[in-house]
């Protein structure tokens, strides 16, 4: 499978090659290097890839949706802060007596609201393998209620992406909530220990970003095969003429659902690696101010291409970084510019300002 | 000599009769004297002439004598040393601003030096303020009764008693009437006369105040011993039926209440949806910058207030044209320099939108900083207006909820009657259908959507009176009013006013019962639902043109 995508995609195996050197050369150099070597990574670039490289899993996850099923959705922030939330729990499961109560059951926020038990969904995240399923199953769930519902009805376009939004709003009000058990305003931190093994050791770090990295190839893979496979050409095609397909005899609504789950899983799974490298999970990851930000990635890398949500995620949130760093009010500027810059003059997206340049050349 | 004589007599008979058909007027110049006398006596030192000018004072039949009493009980009253002259004095910061006693003249300024304070002990006071109230009692306007029989509640005594007793006979308003009714009643209730008591508490409840419910509340109780605090069964029983009446008044007075509230939110709503609904109704485009435009009325409130800030309601009133203009421009400007490149790709307009609104919100953190800035209120806005002790309507609410309806009603003339408007539905019916008509479809464009942001404008003034004027004022109510438009049907303004209204309501009656937050859930989940079951809202387009 690998060997052909390396032989059809020439772009696509040079960014993976990058992806998988970058994941594991980074951690190396911050090993092997001492700290006032030119070459050495710090420990604060590790897991800053490391982020980078879980919203690249959570661009290309929205580009399946967006780019080739033709869904803008606004709400793929809430899947992946669900998939968060699951790996936070087990992260805060894991802190144990160690916590500033020393409740050995109760989380902190629990003791202090007086809790005396934990709640019934609380129950098997002490265990890492619950816990990563949770972070794959819950948000498939929702997508496919959510989508069950939604595309049963013929909701499309602007419609869909304004309930979508709502979706998100909703569970952003939610997760503020003290009484749904998951820290209110305050979300889940402080955690201690991964799988055993002390969360901001800099091994940890570095097994993080390269499991980051690993998944971020693997879901590369397996999307770009389900895409070229004759489902993903129904996809697309739904995409580019629903009704067509719908008298073609397809139930489009079935496509649509099964493209809509894989994503948000695939968004669980960023937002499940995503924790543990931050260090914290928190009601705003649910607004729906991130899940545009994810948009604006999947336009400004191109959609449809899978790979240009991966190079706009990263470019994006580079930028990100050095600008909030630099000069915080030039921030929205940069970003509000760039979603009308890119939507009125690169429709494609700067994989495909690229691709056109270079196919210029050629001929 | 007798010539003389004679001629005086004449002269003063002449001067008698002349005098005679004005005695009236010199039983007035004796009251003026009274009155001046008065005055004079209270700067005495001793506290009993004090007190018996006060008497005097209150004997005469003249306006200015409850002012003069009021303000000695204030302590505003104060004798200027170099004159002797009695004064009423405010303290400004810099002196006294004094005005005559007797005639209200303002007389400017005076040093703090120059003034010694009349003062009053206790006893004093408390016959002051007996006094005022009976003088009040006499007043010409109701209202200074209502709040005479108040003063006169307070302290009650047999003497108070009497006066009200005596009033009531006397009065002819009725609210009055009932006050004084409402007072003795209480009273009747603290007596021994068991009948007088029953009546007392029938009358007591068709007049529900919180002291009457307070008072009820204590006859039926139990104390510590678990005996009743009232003896008398019959007494007991009767105030527990006529609490239940009074709980049942109460529970409609919270239903009132709550579908008030329920419609200023749905106001509230329908004021920032309304705009949205026209462009998303006629272009099909969904402007994620609504928000931001909003804000831009808000902040053009908040400046307009800053450059004016002597007459409130002015600057509020002028808010209103001003930003129209504003956000229309501002509307114009994005139609013309982006919207317009992007038509049938609605979702990438909804993106480049969305890039618009987080450049407005950072253009203006920059301009007026993060901070929240307040717009005051102009006095007619501020308060509540009183209905009874339970229920009690805001007036920014109620302006606001009155406003909303106004701007509607303009809009749907607007789209009705005059040529923009034919336009406007033409091209939203059919844009291609408008264009081989001759309907210039890019100018309408424009048009609407300067109209749409206008009326973001006008509703920001409106939310600037409810709440905080910040950056993110809009982004609060950006994803609410996308779910009016969309639950209300797009391309029809009836339905966005409907739904603005059921949404508001649907959320205030939830939230006692689910608390604020889950309310605003429910009604999102709620809205998710039903877009599955109604894709189009409750009030769909119909017709070829509506599929697509």
């Amino acid at each position: 499978m690998l060997s052909t995508l390396c032989n059809q995609d020439k772009t696509a195996s040079w960014l993976l090659g990058g992806i998988a050197l970058l994941s594991m050369l980074v951690p190396l150099f911050n090993f092997i290097f001492p700290v006032e070597s030119a070459l050495h990574f710090s420990a604060y670039s590790v897991s800053i890839m490391g982020k980078y490289l879980c919203f690249a899993l959570l661009g290309l996850s929205l580009d399946l949706v967006w780019g080739y099923c033709g869904i803008l959705a606004l709400g793929q922030g809430a899947f992946f802060a669900l998939g968060g939330y699951a790996m936070g729990m087990y992260l805060m499961r894991q802190i144990g007596n160690r916590s500033v109560y020393g409740n050995p059951l109760l989380p902190d926020f629990m003791v202090f609201l007086n809790w005396q038990e934990l709640p019934w969904y609380w129950y098997g995240f002490e265990q890492f393998w619950f816990a990563a399923l949770m972070a794959v199953l819950v948000p498939g769930l929702l997508a496919f209620v959510f989508g069950w519902l939604a595309f049963r009805s013929r909701v499309t376009g602007v419609y869909l992406s304004i309930i979508t939004q709502a979706l998100t709003y909703a569970l952003l009000l939610a997760f503020f909530r003290n009484e749904m058990g998951f820290g209110g305003n305050n979300g889940l931190t402080d955690f201690k220990d991964i799988l055993g093994f002390n969360i901001q050791s800099e091994a940890v770090r570095a097994s993080l970003l390269l499991i980051s990295g690993l998944m971020l190839i693997l879901a590369f893979v397996v999307s770009r095969w389900v895409m070229a496979s004759k489902l993903g050409r129904v996809v697309t095609a739904v995409r580019d003429q629903e009704s067509r397909v719908r008298f073609l005899g397809y139930r489009v609504e079935h496509f649509k659902l099964l493209v809509f789950v894989f994503s948000a899983m695939l968004a669980g799974i960023a937002g499940a690696l995503y924790v543990p490298q931050v260090g914290i999970i928190n009601p705003s990851e649910f607004s729906p101010l991130n899940s545009l930000e994810i948009v604006i990635w999947v336009a400004i890398g191109g959609r449809g291409t899978l790979y240009g949500a991966i190079v706009g995620a990263v470019l994006v949130n580079y930028a990100k970084t050095l600008l909030t760093g630099w000069a915080p009010e030039i921030w929205l500027f940069f970003l509000g510019t760039a979603f009308i810059l890119v939507t009125v003059f690169l429709p494609d997206g700067l994989v495909g300002f690229w691709q056109r340049r270079f196919q210029a050349q050629k001929l | 000599m007798k010539l003389d004589f004679f001629k005086r007599c004449f002269l003063s008979m002449a001067l008698l009769m002349l005098l005679a058909p004005s005695f009236t007027l010199g039983e007035e110049t004796v009251q003026i004297d009274v009155f001046n006398d008065a005055l004079t006596k209270l700067t005495a030192a001793s506290m009993q002439e004090r007190s018996a000018a006060v008497e005097q004072l209150a004997a005469v039949q003249e306006p200015r004598a409850i002012v003069i009493l009021q303000a000695l009980l204030d302590g505003h009253l104060v004798k200027l040393k170099n004159d002797d002259k009695l004064v009423i004095g405010r303290d400004s910061g810099v002196g006294y601003q004094v005005s005559d006693a007797k005639t209200g003249q303002d007389f400017g300024l005076a040093d703090r030096d120059n003034t010694q304070k009349i003062t009053v002990n206790n006893s004093l006071r408390a016959s002051l303020r007996k006094t005022i109230g009976r003088l009040e009692l006499k007043a010409n306007d109701a209202k200074v009764r209502i709040a005479a029989v108040h003063a006169i509640a307070k302290a009650i005594d047999e003497e108070g008693l009497g006066l009200l007793r005596d009033r009531l006979a006397k009065e002819q308003d009725s609210s009055v009437q009932d006050e004084i009714k409402l007072v003795l009643g209480l009273e009747d209730l603290n007596g021994t006369d068991k009948t007088a008591r029953l009546n007392a508490i029938d009358l007591l409840k068709n007049h529900a105040t919180q002291g009457v419910v307070n008072r009820l509340n204590a006859l039926v109780e139990k104390d510590a011993d678990g005996n009743y605090a009232e003896a008398d069964t019959d007494v007991r029983n009767q105030a527990k039926a006529a609490l239940v009446t009074i709980n049942s008044r109460l529970k409609l007075y919270a239903g009132i209440e709550t579908l008030f509230f329920g419609l200023s939110l749905g106001a509230v709503l329908v004021l920032a949806a309304i705009g949205l609904a026209i462009t998303f109704g006629v272009m099909g485009v969904i402007n994620m910058a609504h928000g931001e435009l909003m804000m831009l009325g808000a902040y053009t409130t908040y400046v307009i207030q800053q450059l004016m800030p002597n007459s409130l309601g002015w600057s509020l009133i002028l808010s209103i044209p001003a930003a129209f203009m504003i956000s229309a421009l501002v509307g114009i400007a994005i139609e013309r320099g982006i919207i317009r490149f992007l038509y049938g790709r609605p979702l990438e307009t909804l993106l480049a939108t969305f890039g618009v609104s987080l450049f407005l919100q950072q253009t203006v953190r920059s301009i007026f900083s993060p901070l929240n800035r307040s717009v005051a209120a102009p006095e007619w806005m501020s308060g509540t207006l009183q209905i009874n002790d339970f229920l009690s309507l805001t007036w920014n609410r109620l302006y606001i909820l009155v406003f909303c309806l106004l701007v509607f009603a303009l809009l749907l003339q607007i789209l009705k009657h005059t040529r923009l408007g034919l336009e406007v539905r033409a091209v939203a019916q059919n844009r291609n259908m408008a264009k081989a008509m001759g309907v210039p479809t890019a100018r309408v464009d424009a048009l609407t959507f300067g109209l749409g942001s206008g009326i973001a404008g006008v509703a920001g003034v409106a939310l600037s009176q409810i709440t905080n004027v910040g950056p993110n004022l809009g982004q609060a109510y950006i994803v609410d009013s996308f779910m009016v438009v969309v639950f209300g049907g797009v391309g029809n303004l009836w339905g966005t006013l409907v739904a603005g209204f059921t949404l508001g309501i649907a959320n205030k009656l939830l939230e006692p019962v689910a608390g604020a937050v889950l309310a605003k859930i429910l009604v999102l989940v709620f809205i998710i639902l039903f877009i599955q079951k109604r894709p189009r809202g409750l009030f769909p387009q119909k017709g070829r043109a509506a599929e697509n």
